[in-house]
């Protein structure tokens, strides 16, 4: 694992004493983590839910109105015409 | 009378017979705040007059009528701070509604007050992990309280709360109650409704009462257990009255003791106390039963894969744009990063770019399939000892509370700590912390818990046997 890289994918810019340090502790943890490989799975199937709940369904009806726009917005760090304003992604 | 040392069941009493009036009591709870609390960093903030403005209009009739509850800092309640005690949310996000388990505490007449500090985004064992400020153990200061709810079992244990919720994903609610000498009970997946939680490790994640007594961690879990039509995780079932376990006896109960739970690792003082507590059991009535958990070894490797690739996902709304801290920045890419870079703290950093590794292309299968194949053998393991037994019993944390700084440097070494606590969150099944006794270490009394697991949805045998041992040890 290259931490520098994966910290990319996941949007965190790190500081070249973080990336060091990140990957000695990351390589430690992946290699206890290793023990998965050794344990054998054969025919098992994967837990994603532990209790078993399949296909939830309601009424298809509006049973609670959401966040109004003016509460959805109140914590955004910048708004511009009632809307989250970004940096320009297209010149 | 000091509000601050009742039980729920006690200030529910002192109400009826008009001793004070919930307004009174808040005032008297703040004061002890202001007082005790900046020695133990329990809290990160409360607001006297929200809480006296619900109190105004409460309802003295309802099952928790003017009861504050502290809250911990995760758990959103409308116009309230809920930072999850990071720089990415402190000073800058007000929750706009209500969580689920906050609107039934609200329907029950209880007062939400204060905001608990716990480890950053529940991402911890200690509470070294919060970004905002330290949180000391009541009974030694130079001790950690336990995470990640360590706020939230530190104000109840230090007498500055009545009661509090937390969250468990691998111990969370358990460990800092063991530590701190409070109950805690982390119910079963799907018992009590996540929504309004800020998530961590959604198929993990469960929100619980840590109390003082275990007739108040009843009181609480039967209001803000059942289901939630905004969280489709949350189970159907219809909630028992859980109050009604308190004073049954526990004579034919059987409890296991899994052999790898009192394995090599275990501090000598911490057994002696548990097996104690269990004898104590088998002289009420229960029966005894050697059992063995053989997937044990294998559940902290498989939950920092499985809790780590979930958080990374969960983790990514806070990108700078929507709520949170926002970095300057010329361009998106860059805004994510640096706004990450700046609002997340170590340990949240390193659970991202682990959990994004084990989702990554390539490595999905031999990291995050196979821990959820092995979640499976855990899940089994628990299904086969309760066709045998009705409750499991063991140690909540192989050592009492440890100093802070101890494990600073060495990541893994703290995720072992979490052994005996972690399997329950990977099987889905209910846990409770009930204190049994202390150790001396260097001069201090340091508590010990009980942890009792038991079946899904059988939450009324922990209370069951928790009260019972309760009310024998008192």
């Amino acid at each position: 694992m290259k931490v520098r890289d994966v910290a990319h994918l996941a949007r965190i810019a790190l500081s070249d004493e973080e990336a060091d340090r990140y990957q000695e502790q990351m390589d430690q943890i992946l290699k206890y983590v290793e023990q998965l490989s050794r344990i054998d799975v054969t025919g098992i199937e994967p837990t994603a839910h532990a209790g078993a709940v399949f296909n939830v369904v309601r009424e298809d009806l509006i049973t609670a109105a959401g966040l109004s726009q003016s509460a959805a917005l109140q914590n955004a760090p910048a708004v511009a015409h009632d809307q989250f304003r970004m940096p320009k992604v297209v010149e | 009378m000091n509000v601050a040392d009742l039980t729920i069941a006690q200030l529910r009493e002192a109400y009826r017979a008009k001793a004070f009036t919930p307004a009174e009591a808040l005032r008297a709870l703040a004061e002890a705040i202001d007082r005790k609390d900046p020695a133990i960093g329990g809290y990160l903030s409360y607001d006297l007059d929200l809480a006296l403005a619900d109190a105004a209009k409460v309802d003295l009739s309802l099952p928790l009528g003017g009861v504050p509850i502290a809250i911990k800092d995760l758990i959103n309640v409308e116009g309230h701070p809920c930072s999850c005690a990071s720089r990415m949310l402190a000073g800058t996000y007000t929750a706009p509604y209500d969580a689920t388990v906050i609107r039934k505490l609200r329907a029950a007449g209880a007062i939400p007050f204060g905001r608990t500090n716990m480890d950053e985004f529940a991402m911890g064992s200690s509470n070294e992990n919060s970004g905002i400020k330290p949180c000391h153990n009541p009974h030694d200061t130079s001790r950690v309280p336990g995470g990640s709810s360590g706020g939230s079992a530190a104000v109840v244990a230090a007498r500055t709360a009545i009661a509090a919720l937390g969250t468990d994903t691998g111990g969370s609610i358990r460990q800092p109650a063991s530590h701190c000498g409070v109950v805690g009970l982390k119910p079963t997946y799907g018992r009590v409704s996540r929504f309004g939680l800020v998530a961590f490790a959604s198929s993990l994640d469960q929100c619980g009462p840590m109390t003082r007594t275990v007739a108040d961690a009843a009181a609480l879990l039967e209001v803000i257990a059942g289901p939630c039509d905004r969280d489709s995780t949350c189970l159907p079932d219809d909630v028992p009255r859980f109050t009604e376990a308190i004073g049954r006896d526990v004579k034919g109960l059987k409890i296991g003791l899994p052999a790898e739970y009192f394995a090599a690792g275990l501090d000598a003082g911490v057994r002696e106390r548990v097996e104690s507590a269990i004898r104590v059991l088998e002289s009420l009535g229960a029966e005894i039963i050697p059992l063995s958990l053989p997937n044990t070894e294998h559940a902290v490797a498989a939950y920092y894969v499985i809790a780590t690739a979930e958080a990374s996902a969960n983790l990514a709304r806070f990108d700078g744009v929507r709520y949170g801290h926002r970095a300057e920045a010329a361009d998106l890419i860059d805004l994510y990063k640096k706004s990450r870079a700046e609002g997340f703290g170590d340990e949240v950093k390193r659970r991202i770019i682990l959990g994004t590794y084990v989702l990554s292309s390539g490595y999905y299968d031999a990291y995050y399939l196979r821990a959820q194949k092995v979640r499976t053998l855990i899940r089994r393991d628990f299904d086969e000892a309760f066709a045998k037994v009705d409750l499991i019993a063991s140690p909540v944390s192989p050592t009492p509370a440890f100093r802070r700084g101890e494990h600073h440097s060495d990541p893994l070494a703290m995720y072992l700590a979490d052994i005996y606590t972690i399997s329950a969150n990977l099987a889905g099944i209910c846990g409770i912390s009930v204190p049994c006794g202390t150790v001396p270490v260097e001069g201090k009394d340091l508590p010990v818990g009980l942890q009792l697991l038991g079946k899904p949805m059988a939450e009324t045998d922990l209370i069951r046997a928790g009260h019972a041992y309760e009310a024998s040890s008192r």
